[in-house]
């Protein structure tokens, strides 16, 4: 069992993402964790200040099903089957990093100079997980998804508006990583 | 009961997402940096096997569970939203390291500073809900 316990390598981890899509599809659904994002705030009294947000939420509730499952699913997968194994970043990857000031790379999912409390409670740290929180989700649903209803979902199936979406979700990943990020921390 | 299938799906999704690291905000700014080839292989591999599958099953009229034929629902034609809309959420995946699927995910690592992440993007799909009508579509 000791290989479930280690990372698991790319082409186990491609592979089953593509089931969790086919699952969906067998149950006749559609796989797409932005959507969540729309019904929270249906939820929540959205539909007062928009019409975007007036539609039946409760026919999404198996999708949040899933989210609830996939929050679950972290928890197991940190507390039941890890080894503490540190993530194999690309050594130059972590040299960039220490530029950056980040010196503990890939010893955690998450850097602590970005999610670790101190930072998350200084006034440019939150600004940090606002800002990349807020763009995410304007920019899935100005888009009509993110990386499993476009990147995974929309591709399988050949879509051009997908591939469209795609270029764009590359195109602001790679401006943020390259010209900003050093801004930021640099 | 009906819903039980949705929890495992959930479930196995935040595992695989954990054990090959890409709820790591550390393998998102390897993938922009273009220095490892994992999350190439892992959304690579996930698209051929998808593509494959998707094939097969509209060629052979496959139906799903409750016997309808599957059809995966088309996007509606268009050029801007999908350009702006995708670089926009592109800036933010790289800047917090965590797409919608993974915000979810690390609250249940224990990270629970991701919550910030998660309201902030509800707050985002909130704004561009007000703002829809008046954005190049």
């Amino acid at each position: 069992m000791d290989f479930l316990q280690r990372p698991w390598p790319w082409y186990v981890s491609g592979p089953l993402i593509a089931l969790v899509m086919f699952a969906l599809i067998y149950f006749g659904k559609t796989f797409g964790m932005s959507s969540n994002l729309r019904t929270l705030c249906t939820i929540g009294g959205a539909g007062k200040y928009s019409d975007f947000f007036r539609f039946d939420w409760k026919a999404q509730r198996w999708n949040l099903v899933v989210v609830f499952g996939a929050i679950l699913g972290g928890y197991i997968a940190v507390n039941f089957l890890s080894d503490g194994t540190p993530i194999a970043l690309a050594p130059d990857t972590i040299t960039d990093l220490k530029t950056f000031g980040f010196t503990e790379a890939g010893m955690t999912l998450l850097p602590t100079e970005i999610y670790g409390w101190e930072n998350v409670l200084s006034i440019k740290g939150m600004g940090i997980l606002v800002l990349g929180g807020f763009l995410v989700g304007f920019g899935t649903r100005y888009a009509g998804g993110c990386t499993s209803g476009h990147a995974i979902t929309g591709l399988s199936n050949l879509q051009l508006p997908s591939l469209i979406a795609v270029i764009g979700f590359f195109a602001g990943g790679l401006l943020m990583t390259h010209l900003l990020l050093p801004l930021i921390f640099g | 009961m009906q819903y039980i299938k949705y929890l495992f799906v959930g479930v196995f999704f935040g595992i695989v997402l954990v054990k090959s690291e890409a709820v790591s905000w550390y393998r998102i700014f390897e993938m922009f940096q273009f220095q490892s080839f994992h999350m190439y292989g892992i959304i690579g591999s996930a698209v051929s096997l998808g593509a494959i599958g998707v094939w097969i099953l509209k060629k052979i009229g496959a139906k799903n569970m409750e016997g309808k034929t599957i059809v995966l629902p088309a996007k509606e034609k268009s050029f801007a939203r999908y350009l702006l809309g995708g670089t926009i959420f592109g800036l933010g995946w790289a800047l917090a390291g965590a797409c919608p699927g993974p915000m979810y995910i690390l609250l249940g690592t224990g990270a629970f500073s991701v919550g910030i992440v998660l309201l902030a993007a509800i707050a985002g799909t909130f704004v561009y809900g007000l703002l829809k009508t008046k954005l190049p579509h």
